[in-house]
């Protein structure tokens, strides 16, 4: 999964000759049997559906505002969010929901209030699509190639860390494991385009939710509730804070995660986050194919509310990993036989608490949650490839059905070249932090460039391409020079006990103020579009449809607005 | 054009979920009076977890289920 805003996962190498976590009962693998057969039914059957380009690469444009709006939920919702979050808030403590709050729910409303319009009514298929529109093709190109192939190493890295989790929590054969679930999601990708990946999000959802919510439940009824965990947390790491959201953030030595709340708000709530979920295509791709333009604003509203939640089932297990796990965790590196690192927490606290069945369906979430990151990953790569670079660069001219075959062949061609990032990653333990790194080079600064150029017509192309182009280079200029020189981490994240995710934050600041300053500037010097050329594409030369939904209850904005007063309130409660 | 119309996504769910829910139900009572070596396994989830995931899959399923035209 794509995400930037997931931590590093730390797959590592599999611990050979160590015991693995849990064994599976003949009723546990035939729950696994029926997932498998059953997504692959669905596949075969929607693909009588996938007949045009708009069906294939966007489902038809006809999801309602649930199903795109879980669909997109979802498609960030994969187990390495799950596993490598629920790892983090081992480590770092309640400090992680700050990535399903602050670093989620303004992105959303933002996305659905304010930016969807304009990728729907300019009719865009694609984030790129919408830059080709209103920069031309040079931006285009570059967000386009860049996020094809970015994607399709993301896909490769989680293959590989399902692998390896199966290979630790069960002990299956890592080859078996990267073989079976690429061909099947290769298959049902193939076969039904969107819709196989937004009906597979949408199973993937209910099987999270239900493959993991009695972990909080008997968690908390062990421990006697949330302060009897604070208790247990405090007993088993004295001197600690694992449990408040905002009050140790005001120096970075005060808490776990060497974070400042500048890093939150500014460099996480207000930059990153922002960039991931309005012109990340891997999510947005799910809300563009909603049936009309009031379900594509709720739509990620609707997300946002279940984003709330998803702390229940992730961050939540692992405070109670920190309080009931008899052994203490550790990080990955330097891990010793026997020992179990920060990732494993959910795993086994799925173990400690679920007997066969329950197993069952725990590990069929976690497959379906990787599955479905995979099918997402490459049902998008494959929208960009044929649509963003195949058809403007390569065959301008062809009919409908041949672009849906390119997209079938480059689903099936995306997954051989996953399957290949999978094995480089196999050798190469650091390539996910790689990985994980380029991805956030290109989301940042691009947030920039999409709103200066819906919100303001001055913006021109030159503008867009040179600020994404200096917004992507100061952060790769700024990640090289920390890698070569660690001490210019107090530089850039402000202070010298900032760890590594401040310096993601605050790289994602400075290069989106960066990109935005030099796309004004350049701006400023060049011609931008006419009038009519900008039609649909900008603020105020938008013809806004009217929509049939005067009561209060059916307008997005109130939605919006509920979801930010409850996210307010979740900040008061764990202050 | 399009001859058939696509079946909610609710309705696989509702299959889904009930399938799991009946083999979980089962399991669980078979279980009850050898419950496993787990922590708080004496709650017996699998009946309780198994049942309400069949409720909700049968509601799905009937609420959502193909229909004649």
């Amino acid at each position: 999964m794509g995400t930037p805003l997931c931590v590093p996962f730390e797959g590592g190498r599999p611990r050979m000759n160590s015991g693995h976590i849990a064994t599976l009962s003949t009723l546990d693998m035939a729950i696994i049997a029926i997932y498998f057969l059953g997504v692959l039914g669905i596949g075969f059957y929607l693909k009588r559906f996938a007949k045009t380009g708009e069906d294939f690469f966007l489902a038809g444009r006809e999801m309602t505002a649930w199903v795109a709006g879980l669909a997109f939920l979802s498609a960030n919702l994969g187990s390495l969010e799950l596993l490598g979050w629920a790892g983090s808030s081992y480590q770092y403590g309640i400090l992680a929901a700050h990535w399903y709050w602050i670093g989620a729910i303004p992105a959303m409303v933002l996305l659905g209030i304010v930016m969807m319009p304009f990728y729907y009514i300019s009719k865009t298929h694609s984030v790129p699509g919408y830059l080709q529109l209103r920069y031309g093709r040079a931006a285009s190109g570059l967000s386009a190639i860049s996020f094809a192939a970015m994607t399709v190493l993301m896909s490769g890295v989680n293959m590989y860390a399902m692998a390896v989790v199966m290979k630790v929590v069960l002990g299956w054969n890592i080859h078996f494991s990267i073989w079976v679930s690429s061909v099947t999601v290769g298959i049902y990708v193939a076969a039904g385009g969107l819709y196989s990946a937004i009906f597979n999000e949408v199973l993937q959802f209910f099987l999270i939710w239900f493959g993991a919510l009695l972990i909080p439940v008997f968690g908390l009824i062990e421990t006697g509730g949330w302060s009897g965990m604070v208790a247990r947390i405090q007993k088993n790491f004295p001197g600690q804070d694992y449990t408040h959201l905002w009050s140790t953030l005001g120096r970075f030595q005060d808490n776990p995660m060497g974070m400042h709340w500048t890093g939150i708000v500014f460099g996480l709530g207000a930059i990153l986050s922002m960039g991931y979920w309005t012109t990340d295509f891997l999510v947005v791709q799910r809300v563009l194919a909603a049936k009309d333009l009031r379900s594509a604003r709720i739509a990620p509203i609707i997300g946002s509310f279940f984003k709330m939640a998803v702390p229940l089932i992730v961050i939540l297990p692992g405070l109670l990993g920190l309080a009931v796990l008899p052994e203490h965790l550790f990080p990955e590196s330097g891990l010793q036989a026997g020992q179990h690192s920060y990732n494993e927490v959910l795993p086994l606290m799925l173990a400690r608490y679920f007997g066969p069945g329950l197993l069952g369906l725990g590990v069929t979430a976690l497959v379906a949650g990787f599955m479905a990151g995979m099918a997402g990953n490459v049902s998008a790569f494959a929208t960009v490839w044929t649509y963003d670079i195949y058809r403007p660069f390569l065959r301008k001219r062809a009919p409908d059905a041949h672009y849906v075959s390119m997209g079938r062949w480059c689903t099936m061609i995306g997954l051989v070249i996953s399957i290949g990032t999978a094995y480089l990653a196999m050798g190469f333990a650091s390539i996910m932090d790689y990985v994980q790194a380029l991805f956030s080079f290109f989301i940042a600064p691009l947030f920039g460039t999409v709103l200066l150029g819906m919100l303001w017509k001055r913006i021109t192309p030159a503008g867009g391409f040179w600020g994404l182009l200096a917004g992507t280079g100061s952060s790769v200029a700024m990640f090289i020079v920390v890698k070569i020189d660690p001490s210019m981490l107090s530089v850039i994240a402000l202070s010298p006990n900032a760890k590594a995710l401040a310096e993601d934050m605050y790289r994602a600041l400075w290069s989106s103020l960066f990109g935005i300053l030099v796309t004004i500037a350049v701006s400023m010097v060049t011609k931008p579009k006419t009038h009519a050329e900008l039609e649909g594409l900008v603020y105020d030369i938008v013809h806004w449809p009217r929509e049939r939904h005067p009561t209060l209850l059916g307008k997005p904005v109130f939605w919006g607005v509920v979801a930010l007063g409850m996210l307010v309130i979740l900040q008061w409660i764990f202050w | 054009m399009k001859h058939e119309k696509l079946l909610p996504v609710w309705f696989f769910v509702g299959l889904l979920l009930g399938v799991y829910g009946i083999l979980i139900f089962v399991s669980g009572l078979a279980e009850w009076s050898s419950p496993p070596n787990t922590v708080l396994a004496e709650l017996h989830a699998p009946v309780w977890w198994g049942a309400l995931l069949t409720v909700i899959g049968v509601i799905y399923t009937v609420a959502f289920r193909p229909r004649g035209r």
